[in-house]
């Protein structure tokens, strides 16, 4: 199969292998393909488009027929999507020749595709010396996502081979355990300890019988030593068991406590640590439900039901032994019932977890509802929305209340059933036993022995059942919590980080595309900014301001091309570290609880009362903060004082000024503040931007006037750079913006639109 | 309605619908957009210009003269793409990242339900499921599934 000497060619199916090479002729090699997954009308089926050096070939599966093209001046490969969807288009100059639809996720492999027609196109026409594609690249068989350079495994893939199913997501817990080994052993061994001595007791209650009681029936007196010796024996055994079981109680519970804290505390830190796309994909409910609830819940888990359960375990064991020593046929008798729990237990337990977990999810729900409305409470009184919220929230608790009745009737099921198991077992006892002592096989104190041990025995039993339920939430409440301690940063540290000191403030943007999700954003984004530039960012609403911004300070990773900070790129700098030359004020002024000193001071905890209180004069701040009956110690955020939005703007503003940052991004940082105060931040602004590398984002233009360079976008792409009066002077884009600023005409639905059409568009409707 | 439209469409060679106003403007690569996709697919469909800005917003297709009306359901449907989930054959899995096994309206497909959140409730009846790639599969009504189905899906909710 030589004309295969693509690597990647190895991953695609016999089938595909073999139709391909049954259509090549001599001297040609496939350079690239992909597999396509729609046809033409949208429909789920399988294709393929293959780049040779002398042609493109396609082919559906379904059909016999493959179309090819030999390639020819004007041949034009083209690749254009919309919402998760690709197409392949195939053009000469007069017109489309195929096209072909695909899924996305085979992105990448289009491009290459693509690039590669492009050059075989090329060489083939200027019949030149055929170039070799330098790094193959290589597609997961299974899911079609394109693998780094020596990767073998596929990512997609793989996380879902980690899958783990069930209760052995518990397992998964000993990570957190594992530093208190030594003291879990302990417990450990207490418990067993403990355990031995409760099951003294009624071993002693044979010889009582059979060396005491029985004997008084039939004649001798009673043996005063004897009752002492064994009495003596029962109480200390009670005692003992009451001092361990104390001990191992309150060792363990300490660690679970522990474990529990640890848990909480690294899922936070984790969370906190995942990019700004996980939070965009989640509702706080949620998230609040799990750090908060199941964390709690698994650590009544651990503290309580893990430790019964391990109690009963070794109780059982050790009963179970006891009795075998004393009399095996009786002891088998009383073991009957084991297996038919085992099997109740299997039975029911998947359906418990799968009703578990969703009683979980309705009550994250639940708390969406409420994490939802709380915020926006000023909205719903707004609209007299209260009786309909009311009711969103009571239909949540009413689907809650569903689910718990589902799952409560196979558990109101599941309890007396094993009840009613233990009285039959005990019952057959009672039978067999008697049945022994008529045949003088057994002692009536061994009979009564048996009937001590089963009867707590049983007991444990039961408990032991309701495990299941509560291990079944356990394991639930594990897995929601795994699944954020186990999502992966899209925005990832580098392995071997570049570390910057200092940081001169050149940014540079290099074909830079990003989507969220399937929506393309930004397309193909060049600028470099030099060190201490001010560059004003205008375009329209929605064009993507924000967007460049959260790329900029790496909220979200580009999906092409790439960003550098003094000619590193921003993906191989730790990514704190990197931030924090960076100051930003948000388009959403956000204040925690606390002090305006506080607020003012977070991103410098350390900073002296001077630095804060001339950074609040820098944004213009100070005045309004003094007007406040507590200054710079009144409290703000939730709870306290209202501050205008103006005011909180400045606030923030003070707050990313008292970084001294190399780099300032203002983004909308003045929308909410009059024309005058504007005014006079902006004064404040013009020497503290002075010497800082500055992205200002402003609907005001008259806002970004002082700026070096003015970059316009429209809809994710740079269309004009210049200064104010050179963007103004070649009458385009910006200059159209500005006109309609002045006439004072909503700018947002002017946006662009060429010349002609400017009286249809208006008028149609 | 009887009377002509006061706009001309047509599909040009490169495959890309053509628009021309009453005053004689054209517009290339002009595509339709349906208003309510889920909730009343059939009504409101806006035509747009290749910047996203809207040219005419058509109440009822059924009001077009029916070559218009073929252009634009061609057009729409080479590109609205959201899969009707028929039957659940399989899920590999109740906890997510899980593979499901569907029969859609589109045919039979499998992808990848990231995570629990994906599968989003619309109305009371209908379900939004976004799959790894972003790609929206959607279950009208889930009462209309079969038994199987139903129980497949009911772990997800
Ligand atoms: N998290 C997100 N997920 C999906 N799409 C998003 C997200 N954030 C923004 N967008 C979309 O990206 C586009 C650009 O948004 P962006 O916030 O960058 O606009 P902008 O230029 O800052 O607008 P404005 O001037 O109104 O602030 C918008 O169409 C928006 O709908
Ligand atoms: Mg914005």
């Amino acid at each position: 199969m030589q004309q295969f000497h693509h690597s990647s060619i190895n991953h695609l199916s016999q089938t595909w292998r073999e139709a391909i090479a049954s259509q090549l002729t001599d001297g040609e090699n496939v350079m690239a393909w992909i597999e396509t997954d729609l046809d033409l009308q949208l429909h789920f089926a399988k294709g393929i488009v293959v780049v040779t050096n002398q042609r493109l070939l396609a082919k559906m599966y379904v059909s016999d027929i493959w179309q090819t093209w030999s390639y020819r001046q004007g041949l034009l490969l083209t690749q254009r999507d919309y919402a998760g969807i690709g197409c392949l288009e195939l053009f000469d100059t007069h017109s489309r020749l195929a096209h072909w639809r695909y899924r996305l996720g085979s992105d990448s492999a289009v491009n290459r595709l693509i690039e590669s027609f492009t050059q075989q196109r090329d060489s083939y026409c200027t019949a030149s010396e055929l170039p070799r594609i330098a790094d193959a690249f290589i597609q997961c068989p299974a899911c079609g996502a394109v693998l780094g350079m020596g990767q073998i495994d596929c990512p997609v893939c793989e996380k879902q081979n980690n899958v783990q199913p069930s209760t052995w997501t518990l397992l998964r817990l000993w990570r957190f355990a594992k530093p208190y080994q030594g003291r879990l052993l302990i417990g450990f061994l207490l418990t067993l300890c403990s355990t031995a001595a409760t099951l003294v007791p009624p071993y002693l209650t044979m010889p009582l019988m059979d060396n005491v009681l029985i004997p008084y029936q039939n004649g001798h007196p009673i043996n005063n030593e004897l009752v002492a010796f064994y009495l003596s024996g029962l109480l200390g055994a009670s005692v003992l068991a009451w001092m361990l079981g104390w001990a191992r109680t309150y060792m363990l519970a300490l660690v679970s406590e522990r474990i529990g804290a640890d848990l909480r505390t690294t899922t936070y830190e984790h969370l906190l640590n995942l990019s700004q796309e996980y939070f965009g994909g989640k509702r706080t409910g949620d998230l609040m439900a799990r750090i908060g609830a199941e964390t709690d819940r698994i650590n009544l888990f651990l503290s309580l039901h893990l430790l019964d359960f391990a109690t009963d375990v070794i109780m059982i064991a050790m009963t179970a032994v006891i009795l075998i020593s004393i009399n095996p046929w009786l002891a088998l008798v009383t073991l009957v019932p084991l297996p038919i729990i085992a099997w109740l237990i299997h039975l029911v337990r998947d359906r418990l977890r799968i009703g578990f977990e969703k009683v979980d999810r309705i009550w994250a729900e639940v708390n969406n509802v409420l994490a939802d409305t709380i915020p926006g409470i000023r909205v719903i009184k707004a609209f007299a929305q209260e009786k309909r919220e009311a009711a969103r929230f009571r239909a949540a608790n009413q689907r809650n209340l569903q689910i718990n009745d589902r799952v409560n009737r196979i558990w109101s099921l599941f309890t007396p059933t094993v009840t009613l198991l233990t009285e039959v077992g005990l019952l057959v006892v009672w039978i067999f036993g008697i049945w022994q002592i008529s045949n003088d096989e057994i002692t009536v104190g061994v009979l009564t022995a048996f009937l001590a041990y089963i009867g707590r025995f049983y007991i444990r039993l039961d408990s032991m059942s309701r495990i299941v339920s509560i291990t079944q939430k356990a394991a639930a409440g594990t897995k929601r919590i795994f699944d954020i301690l186990d999502h992966v940063s899209s925005v990832p540290e580098s392995p071997n980080p570049v570390h910057l000191n200092t940081v001169q403030g050149q940014i540079e943007l290099r074909n830079v595309s990003f989507r969220y999700g399937t929506r393309s954003i930004a397309q193909d984004i060049n600028l470099v900014i030099t060190p201490g530039e001010m560059i004003g960012l205008v375009g329209h609403s929605g064009s993507g301001k924000s967007t460049l911004v959260n790329l900029i300070c790496r909220f979200y990773d580009v999906t092409e091309g790439k960003i550098l900070i003094d000619g590193h790129d921003i993906r191989s700098l730790p990514v704190t570290e990197y931030r924090k030359h960076i100051g930003l004020v948000l388009q959403e002024p956000f204040l925690f609880y606390g002090t305006i000193a506080e607020n003012i001071a977070y991103g410098k905890p350390d900073a002296t009362h001077d630095e804060i209180v001339s950074a609040a004069r820098a944004a213009h701040a100070h005045e309004f903060i003094l007007r406040l009956p507590h200054g710079y110690d009144s409290l703000v955020g939730e709870r306290g004082q209202a501050l205008s939005g103006g005011e909180r703007q400045r606030i923030s503003i003070a707050r990313a000024l008292l970084i001294n940052p190399r780099i300032l991004i203002l983004d909308e940082a003045t929308s909410s503040v009059d024309t005058t105060t504007e005014k006079d931040i902006q004064k404040a602004l013009d020497n503290l931007v002075r010497g800082r590398t500055t992205i200002a984002i402003a609907h005001r233009l008259s806002t970004l006037q002082e700026a070096n360079r003015l970059v316009v976008l429209d809809r994710g792409k740079v269309v004009e750079i210049g200064n104010h009066s050179e963007l103004m002077s070649r009458e385009g884009y910006y200059y159209r913006l500005y006109q309609a600023q002045a006439r004072n005409v909503d700018v947002e639905d002017s946006g662009y639109a060429p010349f002609i059409e400017h009286s249809a568009a208006g008028e149609i409707k | 309605m009887s009377h002509a439209p006061n706009f001309q469409l047509t599909r040009n060679a490169f495959g890309r619908l053509v628009f021309r106003d009453q005053w004689g403007a054209m517009q290339e690569g002009v595509v339709p957009i349906r208003g309510f996709p889920i909730t009343n697919p059939n009504r409101g469909i806006a035509l747009v210009d290749c910047h996203g800005h809207e040219l005419i917003w058509i109440d009822c297709l059924a009001d077009l003269p029916s070559d218009y009306r073929m252009l634009i359901e061609d057009e729409l449907l080479s590109r609205e793409f959201m899969p009707e989930i028929k039957r659940l054959y399989n899920v590999s899995s109740f906890t997510t990242p899980s593979t499901w096994k569907v029969v859609t309206d589109r045919g039979e497909v499998s992808f990848i339900l990231k995570g629990e959140e994906d599968v989003r409730r619309l109305t009371s009846s209908s379900f939004m499921i976004t799959d790894s790639h972003g790609i929206h599969f959607l279950i009208r009504d889930h009462l209309s599934l079969d038994r199987n189905s139903r129980k497949l899906l009911d772990h997800f909710l």
